[in-house]
């Protein structure tokens, strides 16, 4: 909230005030998201009218039951609720550098801008972990009447209806379109993650150096921590349609 | 004031609140959240493996997990990027536009239902071999 109170009945727009009551950037940061939420909406929609249009989906807890170092344990959610937790805390550390920054605490706002990146090191690190272990982990499918092994792959998904094949139960190619959207969704959001990891870093050193401090405001750091919460959020909205439904 | 943007058309000023108490505190909401979501996550998958996995009931879960899932967007978004702090015009010019979400989504999702009848009602073909249809038949004949 304001510590200058605004008054009730304000003409925003008889100038002399910015309308918003927010800089230039930061207004336009919002666009820039919203429009980025089209673009992520548009695809999961895709995803979903493709999903719908099938008589048979893969399951994901079938697909993602492995943790790394766990051999062949099922565990289903285990990784990707460790993925989400990460994300999850790194948003905090985040929204709390922006807080030191408004307390002109520049110590403060290296500190958690430094746990931040750290977190979002570590989310990439997970999804690089996952797509290798979809890239090349095998599964046996029943292709034109004999066994073969699939991975997972954009035009491969060994995860599709199981069938009766000498007295006993295999899986018979499944939905291409599974591994396509699970891949382009992913790769996109990752690359966001990356982008976003990459201005962290560019504002860091921007801090380290006094640009803000001589600047007078922290107003930067917000807007990086925008593009980063803006990752978080697309990010609840890829494990809902990949991994819980 | 120093720790704001100087400029005199802008009388917006962060909150200077010493502790961090709200942020901690969606924190913990948006982790409880989660688990909550999670532990949905593991019935759903144990009523898959039952023998009769009972549709209806793994529907409504499904359901609360998307609704869990918006009150998480509402916190990150009011709390961690400060949009319920904003001038009530500029909410209303971000969360506008996206309502238009609730036709597309509704209209897409029909649209694949419809597409799923369709090819079950007139292509008796699995629907997974449907692009694995033999090409018509090159006429040797027709030179051109």
């Amino acid at each position: 909230m304001s510590t200058v109170a605004v008054q009730q009945g304000t003409k925003w727009w008889s100038g002399g005030k910015s309308p918003f009551n927010a800089s230039y950037g930061k207004v336009m940061m919002w666009y820039f998201l919203m429009s980025d939420a089209f673009t992520f909406g548009a695809f999961l929609i895709s995803y979903g009218t493709i999903r719908f249009s099938q008589n048979h989906w893969v399951d994901p807890n079938h697909v993602f039951n492995s943790f790394p170092f766990a051999g062949h344990a099922n565990l289903p959610l285990a990784f990707v609720s460790l993925m989400t937790f990460i994300l999850i805390a790194s948003s905090v550390t985040m929204v709390l550098a922006v807080h030191e920054g408004h307390k002109m605490n520049r110590l403060g706002v290296e500190k958690y801008m430094l746990w931040t990146i750290l977190g979002g090191i570590c989310f990439l690190s997970c999804q690089a972990w996952e797509w290798t272990h979809l890239l090349t982990g095998q599964h046996e499918v029943l292709v034109n009447g004999h066994l073969e092994l699939w991975n997972t792959t954009v035009s491969h998904n060994p995860f599709g209806p199981e069938v009766m094949f000498n007295g006993k139960e295999v899986a018979t190619p499944g939905p291409i379109a599974f591994g396509s959207y699970f891949f382009e969704i992913t790769g996109f959001h990752g690359f966001h993650v990356f982008s976003g990891v990459v201005i962290n870093i560019v504002m860091y050193i921007k801090t380290r150096m006094k640009h803000f401090e001589l600047r007078g405001h922290y107003e930067m750091i917000e807007k990086a921590g925008l593009y980063w919460h803006f990752v978080d959020l697309v990010w609840v909205f890829v494990f809902l349609c990949f991994y819980l439904i | 004031m120093s720790a704001s943007v100087t400029s005199s058309e802008i009388s917006f000023h962060p909150e200077h609140a010493d502790n961090t108490k709200a942020i901690w505190r969606t924190f913990w909401i948006l982790s409880f959240l989660t688990i909550v979501e999670l532990t949905i996550g593991l019935v759903i998958y144990n009523i898959h493996k039952g023998e009769h996995p009972n549709a209806t009931l793994v529907l409504a879960f499904k359901g609360m997990v998307c609704i869990l899932t918006l009150a998480k967007a509402y916190y990150i978004v009011s709390v961690f990027m400060h949009l319920g702090d904003e001038v009530r015009n500029m909410i209303m010019t971000i969360i506008v536009p996206l309502c238009l979400f609730v036709w597309f989504i509704a209209a897409f999702l029909w649209d694949g239902t419809s597409w799923k009848n369709l090819k079950n009602r007139y292509n008796r073909v699995d629907v997974n071999q449907t692009e694995q249809v033999a090409p018509a038949a090159k006429e040797k004949g027709a030179k051109d």
